[in-house]
C-alpha cells in the first residue's frame, strides 16, 4: 500500500497543486465556445437606394464588404460587435440580450438597413467568463473589424474590458450595472452603459425602506463584480437616508448555502436584509431566509429582475421587494410616459419572435444597440464620430431602461425616474409605491 | 455567537459534511483500486442532480424513481468513463490518467450544458419544506434526508468492502494489483467496479443535496475539491478518518464562514494545502525510513 501511495500520490499532489488553478479557471462552463458570428454578409449591388437588400439574387455572395472589384457601387456593411454571456451563470441575462440583438438586426435590415447599409451584429458568447470576454472582444476588434461594441452582460466582464477598449479607441456600450463602468468619466472616454446604475438602485431601496420606518439594515452581497459594487453603492448611499448598515455579509457567486451568513444576521438588530447579486445566489438566500424563519423584509437589487429568480426560489420569492425597470410591470406605467410606446412595441415584437417575455436585461441590449444605430445613422462608420455622438447627441431618448440624457460628465444618462419598486406577490411582479 | 447560532452552524456543517463524505469515498475507492485520482468525481455528483432534474421535469416521475434512474445512469457513465477513457490508456503514467479524468470532467460538463441546461435548476424537496427546531437550530426535512442517506451509503460501502467477496477483491487490488491477479482476481473488472461505485456514491450525494442547493452544470468543480480534501485527510484509505474529515470540513467551513464570510471558499483550499503539506512530509519520512 505504501508503495502505491508513494508512486502515485506524490506526483498526484504536485499535479493537483498545479492543475487546480487551471480547473478553477476552466470550470465556468465549457461546452466549447458557443460563437454565433452572424451569417455571411451578402453584398447587394445597389444602383439606387433600395428599400430592402434582397438576400438571394446576388450573383456572387462575398464574405466581406470591402473586397469587391466590380464596378457596381456597393454599400459597405456596418458591423457592430456584441459580447453577451449567453451561457454560464449569467445566461438569464445574456441570452435575452443576444436574442434582442438578433431581433433588432433583422428589423433594421428589413427596413432598409442604416441609410441603405446592411447591419451586421457579430455576437459572441462569453460564457459568463471574464477572460473569455476579453479574448472575444479582442477578436471582434482585430479580426472582425467592428466599429462599435455592445455589451458585455456583467459588471465583472465590463471592468475587464476597460483597457482593451480604450487602447483600441472603439466605443463600447455596456449592458452592465455598476457605476464604476462609467466613472471616473475622465478615464472612461470610450465607455458608456445603458442599465440604471447601482447607485440609483441603492437610492431607490433606501428611500422605500425609510418610508417603512427602517433605519438599520444588514447587507448580504455576492463577492464578485456586481455584488461587490452593489455593496459599495449601498455603503455610499446609506448615510444620505440616515440608514446604518449593522452587518455586511458576503457569499461566493456559486455558493449553494447561505444559512451561515443569515444565521449571523438573525442575531443582529437589523430591521431588513438587502441582498445584492445575480442568480442563483439571491434565490438560495430567499429560500434560506424562509427556512430559517426570518421574518424581516428582504430587499434585492435589480439583478433579480428575471423570471429565473421566481422559478428557482419558488414560494420563497413571494414578498421580495426590489427596484426594476418599467419593462417588468408595464401596466403600472402611465400612458403619458414617453417610454410606454417604446416598451409596448419591444414587448410585442420580442414575444412574437421568441414566444417569451423579455426581461430588463433584454431591454438594456435594446437601448445600447438603438443608440449605436442612431449614431451610425447620423455619422456613419467612424469610431470616433460614433463616440462623440453617443456622448453629446443622445438627449431625451426614450429607451426601455429610462429616458437617456448622455453628457460628457455622465455616460449612463439616467435619473431617478428610471426605476419602479416591485414586490413579488403570488409569483408575479406587482408595482408598489 | 449565541448557542442557537452555534447549533445552526454545527447542523448545517453536518449536512454539508455528509455530502463531502460521499464524494470523498468516491475518490478513495477509485484511488485505492486503480491508483488514479478521478477528477470527474465532482461531475458525477453534478450529473446525479441534473439527471434527476431531467427525469422529474420532463418525465414527471416520482422522486424515488428519479433517484433510482439517476443513480443507475450515472453509474453507467462511470463505467463508460473507465472503459473508454481509462482502460485504453492503462499503461500511461498516473499523471496522464489524472489528466484524462480532467478532460472527461470538462466533456461531461459541456454535454450537460448543451443538452440539459446551462442555468441553475430547482428540484423539489423529497418530503416537503417542513422544518423543526433542534437545540435552537433550524433543521429541514431535506437535510435529514441528506444525513440519513449519506449514513446508509457509508455503512453500505463499509459492509461491501469488509463483508463481501467482491469487497475483498477490491481491497486485494488496492494492496497489490499483481498479487491480486495472480490470485485469480480480474484487476480490470475491479477497476471498472470501483468507478461504478464512486459514480453511484457521487450521484446519490448530488441528488439528495439538490433540493437544498439548486443544481447546475458548474457545481462539480468546487464539490469535487471539497470531497478531495476530505479524502486526503483520511489518506484515501482510512474510512473513518475520511468521514470524520468530511464532517469536520463541513463544520469548519460554516464556523469560518460565520467569522469571515468572504473567505468561506478559501477554507476548503486552505485545508487542502495544509493536508497535502502534512501528508507529503509524512510520505517523505516513510520513504526515507524504508
Amino acid at each position: 500500500m505504501k508503495r502505491v501511495l508513494k508512486k502515485a500520490l506524490f506526483p498526484g499532489l504536485i499535479v493537483l497543486l498545479m492543475v487546480f488553478p487551471l480547473l478553477a479557471a476552466v470550470g465556468c462552463g465549457d461546452g466549447g465556445e458557443e460563437t454565433t458570428p452572424e451569417a455571411t454578409s451578402q453584398v447587394t449591388p445597389t444602383a439606387t437606394a433600395q428599400a430592402t437588400p434582397t438576400p438571394t439574387v446576388a450573383p456572387t455572395a462575398t464574405p466581406t464588404a470591402t473586397a469587391q472589384a466590380t464596378p457596381t457601387p456597393t454599400l459597405e456593411t456596418y458591423k457592430i460587435g456584441a459580447v453577451f454571456a449567453a451561457s454560464g451563470r449569467n445566461a438569464p441575462l445574456g441570452d435575452p440580450e443576444k436574442k434582442t440583438a438578433e431581433l433588432l438586426e433583422k428589423q433594421i435590415n428589413d427596413a432598409g438597413g442604416i441609410n441603405g447599409h446592411k447591419l451586421d451584429i457579430v455576437i459572441y458568447d462569453t460564457e459568463s467568463d471574464e477572460t473569455k470576454c476579453v479574448l472575444l472582444t479582442k477578436k471582434l476588434i482585430d479580426q472582425d473589424n467592428v466599429i462599435a461594441i455592445v455589451g458585455p452582460t456583467s459588471t465583472g466582464e465590463s471592468v475587464a474590458l476597460l483597457d482593451t477598449v480604450t487602447k483600441a479607441k472603439i466605443p463600447l456600450v455596456s449592458c452592465a450595472a455598476s457605476y464604476k463602468i462609467v466613472q471616473p468619466v475622465e478615464d472612461r472616454y470610450w465607455i458608456f452603459k445603458t442599465p440604471q446604475s447601482d447607485l440609483l438602485a441603492a437610492d431607490q431601496i433606501f428611500s422605500y425602506a425609510k418610508k417603512q420606518g427602517i433605519t438599520k439594515v444588514a447587507t448580504i452581497c455576492d463577492s464578485a463584480g456586481f455584488g461587490k459594487n452593489g455593496e459599495e453603492a449601498l455603503t455610499m448611499e446609506a448615510p444620505k437616508y440616515s440608514m446604518s448598515i449593522v452587518d455586511k455579509e458576503s457569499y461566493g457567486p456559486s455558493d449553494t448555502d447561505m444559512t451561515t451568513q443569515l444565521t449571523k444576521i438573525k442575531g443582529t438588530d437589523a430591521q431588513a436584509i438587502i441582498c445584492w447579486g445575480t442568480n442563483p445566489g439571491p434565490a438560495v438566500i430567499a429560500k434560506n431566509v424562509k427556512t430559517l424563519g426570518i421574518t424581516l423584509p428582504l430587499f434585492n437589487s435589480h439583478g433579480i429582475a428575471n423570471q429565473e429568480f421566481i422559478t428557482l426560489a419558488g414560494d420563497a420569492a413571494n414578498g421580495v421587494i426590489f427596484p426594476a425597470g418599467k419593462i417588468i410591470a408595464l401596466n403600472a406605467v402611465p400612458d403619458t410616459d414617453p417610454q410606454k410606446p417604446v416598451l409596448q412595441k419591444f414587448l410585442t415584437d420580442y414575444q412574437a419572435t421568441y414566444n417569451s417575455v423579455p426581461n430588463t436585461f433584454a431591454g438594456h441590449a435594446w437601448d445600447a444597440i438603438q443608440m449605436v444605430v442612431m449614431a451610425m445613422t447620423a455619422v456613419g462608420n467612424d469610431k470616433a464620430k460614433i463616440r462623440d455622438y453617443l456622448e453629446n447627441d443622445i438627449k431625451s431618448f426614450a429607451g426601455t431602461g429610462g429616458i437617456f440624457n448622455m453628457s460628457p460628465q455622465d455616460h449612463n444618462g439616467l435619473g431617478p425616474g428610471a426605476f419602479l419598486m416591485v414586490k413579488i406577490v403570488d409569483g408575479k411582479w406587482t408595482a408598489i409605491q | 455567537m449565541s448557542s442557537d447560532q452555534l447549533a445552526q452552524y454545527l447542523f448545517t456543517g453536518l449536512t454539508q459534511g455528509s455530502l463531502y463524505a460521499l464524494i470523498a469515498l468516491g475518490f478513495a475507492i477509485t484511488y485505492t483500486v486503480t491508483g488514479i485520482i478521478n477528477f470527474a468525481q465532482g461531475e458525477f455528483v453534478m450529473l446525479g442532480g441534473m439527471l434527476s432534474y431531467l427525469v422529474l421535469d420532463d418525465l414527471h416521475l416520482p422522486i424515488a424513481v428519479a433517484f433510482l434512474i439517476a443513480v443507475i445512469a450515472v453509474s453507467l457513465v462511470g463505467i463508460l468513463l473507465e472503459r473508454l477513457a481509462i482502460r485504453p490508456a492503462k499503461d500511461a503514467p498516473p499523471v496522464s490518467l489524472i489528466i484524462i479524468t480532467i478532460g472527461a470532467a470538462i466533456f461531461i460538463r459541456g454535454m450537460v450544458q448543451q443538452f440539459i441546461s446551462k442555468d441553475a435548476v430547482p428540484i423539489p424537496p423529497f418530503t416537503g419544506n417542513g422544518t423543526f427546531s433542534v437545540l435552537g437550530a433550524v433543521v429541514t426535512y431535506q437535510s435529514l434526508w441528506v444525513i440519513g442517506i449519506a449514513l446508509v451509503s457509508v455503512v453500505g460501502f463499509y459492509l461491501l468492502l469488509s463483508r463481501t467477496m467482491i469487497g475483498k477483491a477490491l481491497r486485494a487490488c488496492s494492496i497489490n494489483k499483481r498479487a491480486a491477479s495472480l490470485m485469480g482476481i480480474d484487476a480490470r473488472n475491479m477497476s471498472t467496479l470501483s468507478f461504478l461505485i464512486s459514480a453511484a456514491l457521487g450521484a446519490i450525494g448530488g441528488i439528495v443535496i439538490a433540493p437544498l442547493a439548486f443544481t447546475q452544470a458548474t457545481i462539480g468543480v468546487a464539490l469535487g475539491l471539497k470531497g478531495f480534501v476530505a479524502a486526503a485527510i483520511g489518506g484515501f484509505v482510512n474510512l473513518p478518518l475520511i468521514v470524520a474529515g468530511a464532517l469536520g470540513l463541513g463544520i469548519v467551513e460554516q464556523l469560518g464562514g460565520a467569522t469571515l464570510s468572504a473567505y468561506k471558499d478559501a477554507i476548503a483550499i486552505g485545508a487542502l494545502l495544509l493536508v497535502l503539506i502534512i501528508r507529503a512530509r509524512w510520505l517523505q519520512t516513510a520513504a526515507g525510513s524504508e
